[in-house]
């Protein structure tokens, strides 16, 4: 497959560095004068207008995708959206309105109309609204990036691709590749009438690739979920080593067609951090979400099985005493890392399952103050975990999950212990197909890659594994968890929730695990 | 609702004004070829749960997307800033990222100008829906719910779009469309019982919010304490959603060049396709047209090219497969030109026709969570949800306990044992109103359920 490494403008000169048009206007909303004033006029008129309080998001966010396919570059696109949205709070109800048109008319017509939503949102209200309070927030905080991902150029961005794509479809069997590269730059100013004023720059890289294989009317494909997207820059992209991966995944998508189809029944599942992670978003991440649990979520992402809450928290045994599982958004690197959430609550570091019980739920200002009575009881002041994000200026922030890890074991154990100490199992690397009940019971979850493991060896590939859990079950099959060098943060962009659908960017860690015992199907039906 | 429709109309950038802006944008254009493409939208929403509205509001964005080529290279940038600053960095934008791209093979020329059938999906009633009305139709379902003691969630979406393309060559596209969706899930006090009901068109009016309460209503208390059956192949009455939330993933599967290359259901192998092969029962028809009024889309697609009434699947033998510009010219075919909707074919039983013919089956409401499992069969897992009963003797005799399955639409359509009245639905999951789909409730025999659930 040589010969397509002509048609790339190699040998570029170092300083003919991808200069932006829009970094003009871009270089740092939070220099440019206005914002600052054009926010307080929001939050002014706002109050003028009757709101009890009123925040206001400006929001730059510049992305950019290079997408390929074999020797082709398929779109090299480079885009911005910039616009304001205020949230005001009328006598216990939300309003929202939000525009791209940044002019003082436009911000006081918007403030105005966000308190008219509010008060017509009170109709039939039967629960006012009451925010936890939350100490005012001022400050700056910047993604921890080496390279800033927009300042690479174009050319090295599409040949990392090709070489990639290359390196694949040297792999015999291997006969179609695409990958792509999304880069994501945004710049968040928040002010609330609390007194809060934060100017925030966040960044998202992620580089992917897919890899399919056909033979005999057959095809098997191959993807690059175990280099997950994440809160860094172009750095990501470099250590993602995208070519010299390339030819593993592309020989695992040919292995793939000859793998022996799983035989269906019960197994001890040895699972990598890069497919757990999933397993964890799904089952323990959004069921201890406060607002499903209280119905908020009901007619579309769904309830809770944890839940009420007073029946729930410090009871509930959620999972084997190996379990601990925490929340954060500060792991370095990860996607929900921030300094202040979307209303200028500093996030802090909270359990919510500990040696297997579950303690705590991911809250905003307006759900802690819904759990008051439980953290009167613990001695701990009420206050929002910091979960509270929208996903542009154009939509109202909601509660969002924060990084939720399960944290390592005390013992220095490796992906290699925990095969050589399984009998009859499947290894899974990657995460797959996976779908789960509105109330978090019953999921079922594929696989990028499994294994079959034999006397504590793996002795080849399996195909058409998935398997089919409940919840609390699973969870109290762990029984052995990996050490922190184990540990590994995985995830993926476009975890959907709410109404509009709003998407997040989600981060889950863990080391390696083994759950004993699990119900496998086979999923390559033919008729 | 008449009175409604002489207020004042959400934002959207007009015809005349998209004309501007487009010349504008292009005078500022030094490449070959340059398109533009400029979408404006207010959405505005209002959201409920525990009876009473959670949030509600709107937003007004509009974008400009150039696309840039020299030859055949080519690159593209978006902005929603439209001052002459924000339309001349993004058309410098589009042209140094299109000459620091390498050549495309597979570039090809912009259109030149195209006629359009005008657009048949607006309706002044929906533009016109401000926050009190929209908090009324939520009154509608919330204070009946609370009175009877149920506990209703749900949400209400209104669209007004304007969007338009125009090129260097002269080509010059307009549609203004709106689009309106009400969902409602009602469920009992101490969560034993669940119902949903949900209608979305472009028109308002044609919508409800009474019927939808009386129907999520009705399934919520009906459901209560499912029971427990073992999962396995039954015969299914689903009902249109359902129909829809399946069907659908067919018709994202057209794509003719995947179907060419050998990764696709369609494919046949030697890099043939299942063009004129019997895929499903031939009673099945499944079509696409823009200019159907219960099933409405854009006159044009994101190139410019004219939209027009496709025929997928012909009594069970497959008629067209989905051919952009590209693959249609390397294939010696016709672009298909698609709108992406969907209309099935059906018969003229109702829903309780085939419950009452029905020995002994389950009826489904609609599915969760649907997952592709593996593409070379369109398989699917998800989950039943909302409203899931066991037939017995032609009646409905109790709630079931919710079930997985692991199943293909193709598979199901070749089950097939009988079809009712089609009936527009609203068939996306998250509650927007999603592809335009129309469909009959359908009877089949042996769909797998592999597992229960005790979701609720």
């Amino acid at each position: 497959m040589a010969g397509f490494a002509a048609t790339l403008p190699i040998g570029r000169n170092a300083t003919d560095a991808f200069v932006s048009p829009f970094s003009s206007l871009s270089a740092d909303s939070a220099a440019e004068p206005n914002v600052k004033e054009l926010a307080m006029l929001a939050l002014d008129t706002a109050k003028s207008a009757g709101a009890n309080y009123a925040d206001v998001r400006f929001v730059r966010n510049r992305n950019q995708n290079v997408n390929t396919r074999e020797q082709r570059v398929q779109s090299v696109s480079d885009n911005e959206t910039y616009g304001f949205g205020v949230r005001t709070l009328v006598n216990g109800s939300w309003g929202f309105s939000a525009s791209n048109d940044l002019t003082r008319d436009e911000v006081s017509r918007v403030a105005k109309q966000a308190v008219d939503q509010a008060k017509a949102n009170r109709t039939a209200l039967i629960r006012p609204v009451v925010l936890a309070p939350a100490p005012a927030a001022n400050g700056t905080w910047t993604s921890p990036i080496e390279i800033d991902p927009f300042s690479v150029a174009i050319e090295d961005k599409v040949a990392t691709l090709l070489a990639a794509n290359q390196a694949a479809l040297a792999v015999k069997g291997a006969r179609f590749v695409s990958s792509s590269m999304f880069f994501l730059r945004e710049e968040k100013t928040f002010a609330s009438t609390d007194g809060s004023f934060t100017v925030q720059t966040i960044y998202r890289t992620q580089p992917a690739m897919t890899v399919t294989a056909t033979a005999n009317g057959d095809f098997q494909t191959r993807e690059s979920v175990d280099v997950p997207p994440r809160g860094l820059g172009y750095e990501h992209v470099r250590d993602s080593k995208l070519k010299e991966n390339a030819s593993k995944w592309a020989e695992e998508a040919v292995q793939k067609l000859t793998a022996k189809s799983v035989d269906v029944g019960r197994y001890d599942l040895v699972l990598h951090p890069s497919h757990l992670w999933l397993t964890i978003h799904e089952s323990v991440a959004h069921p201890t979400e406060l607002d499903r649990a209280m119905g908020y979520e009901a007619n579309y992402a769904g309830t809770s099985f944890v839940a009420p809450p007073e029946k729930v928290l410090g009871t509930l045994k959620y999972g084997s005493e190996l379990m601990n599982i925490r929340g954060d958004r500060n792991q370095p690197g990860s996607l929900s890392a921030c300094g202040w959430d979307d209303e200028g609550v500093k996030p802090e570091d909270f359990d919510i399952i500990k040696k297997g019980v579950f303690v705590d739920y991911h809250t905003t200002r307006e759900q802690a103050s819904w759990l008051d009575w439980y953290y009167k009881k613990l001695g701990k002041p009420t206050r929002s975990h910091g979960c509270s994000y929208a996903q542009t200026w154009a939509a109202v922030q909601f509660q969002r999950m924060p990084n939720v890890s399960l944290l390592p074991g005390d013992k220095d154990l490796g992906w290699e212990d925990l095969i050589a100490a399984t009998d009859r199992g499947i290894a899974i690397i990657g995460d797959g197909s996976f779908s789960i009940d509105q109330q978090r019971y019953n999921a079922q979850f594929g696989g990028q890659v499994f294994y079959e493991i034999k006397g504590g060896k793996i002795v080849g590939m399996l195909k058409d594994v998935a398997y089919q859990m409940k919840t609390p079950e699973f969870w109290a099959s762990l029984d052995m968890v990996g050490g922190q060098k184990s540990y590994f943060l995985g995830g993926a962009f476009g975890d959907a929730k709410g109404q509009p659908v709003q998407v997040n960017a989600v981060s889950h860690g863990s080391p390696v695990t083994r759950f004993r015992n699990v119900n496998v199907i086979n999923t390559g039906r033919t008729a | 609702m008449s009175v409604r429709s002489l207020a004042v109309s959400a934002r959207y950038i007009s015809r005349e004004e998209c004309e501007a802006i487009a010349k504008r944008a292009l005078s500022f254009a030094t490449a070959d070829e340059t398109r533009v493409i400029i979408n404006s939208t207010t959405i505005s929403n209002t959201r409920f749960a525990v009876n009473q509205i959670s949030t509600g509001g709107d937003s007004f964005d509009s974008v400009v997307n150039v696309v840039s080529k020299f030859g055949k290279r080519s690159g593209s940038s978006s902005t929603n800033q439209f001052d002459d600053e924000g339309l001349k960095a993004a058309v410098q934008m589009a042209e140094r990222v299109a000459k620091l791209s390498p050549e495309d093979p597979e570039g090809l020329p912009e259109l030149s100008q195209q006629k359009y059938q005008p657009g048949v999906n607006w309706s002044d009633v929906t533009a016109s829906l401000d926050p009190a009305t929209r908090a009324l139709a939520v009154k509608r379902i919330a204070d009946p719910a609370k009175a009877a003691g149920l506990v209703s969630t749900g949400f209400m979406e209104a669209i007004t779009s304007g969007q338009a393309i125009a090129n260097s060559k002269g080509l010059f596209a307009y549609n203004r469309s709106t689009s309106s969706v009400l969902t409602t899930t009602v469920r009992t006090q101490d969560g034993t019982g669940s119902g949903w009901a949900g209608a979305t068109h472009y028109d308002w009016s044609k919508i409800d919010p009474s019927a939808l309460e009386n129907r999520a209503t009705q399934k919520a208390r009906t459901s209560v304490n499912p029971v427990a059956i073992e999962p396995g192949r039954y015969t299914v009455v689903f009902e249109p959603t359902a129909v829809g939330n399946l069907v659908q993933f067919i018709s994202r599967a057209f794509n003719a060049r995947s179907a060419d290359e050998g990764r696709s259901f369609f494919s046949l192998p030697g890099g043939k396709n299942k063009l004129g092969q019997k895929v499903v029962d031939e009673r099945v028809t499944i079509t696409s047209d823009p200019f159907d009024p219960e099933i409405a889309g854009s006159p044009f697609s994101g190139d410019g090219s004219p939209t027009k009434r496709v025929v997928w699947i012909e009594n069970g033998v497959v008629k067209n497969l989905d051919y952009d510009r590209y693959w249609a010219e390397k294939q010696g075919r016709e672009p298909t030109g698609s709108g992406g909707s969907i209309r099935m074919s059906g018969g003229t039983q109702s829903l309780d026709d085939l419950i009452r013919s029905t020995q002994r089956g389950l009826l489904v409401t609609r599915f969760w969570y649907l997952r592709p499992v593996d593409q070379r069969t369109i398989l699917y897992t998800g989950l039943t949800r909302d409203g899931t009963f066991l037939i017995e003797n032609g009646k409905i005799t109790k709630p079931v306990k919710n079930l997985r399955f692991n199943d293909s639409p193709i598979f199901m359509l070749n089950n097939l044992e009988a079809m009712g009245v089609p009936e527009r639905v609203s068939a996306s999951e998250g509650g927007d109103p999603g592809q335009a789909i129309m469909v009959p409730p359908i009877k089949v025999r042996d769909f797998n359920f592999t597992s229960l659930s005790d979701a609720i």
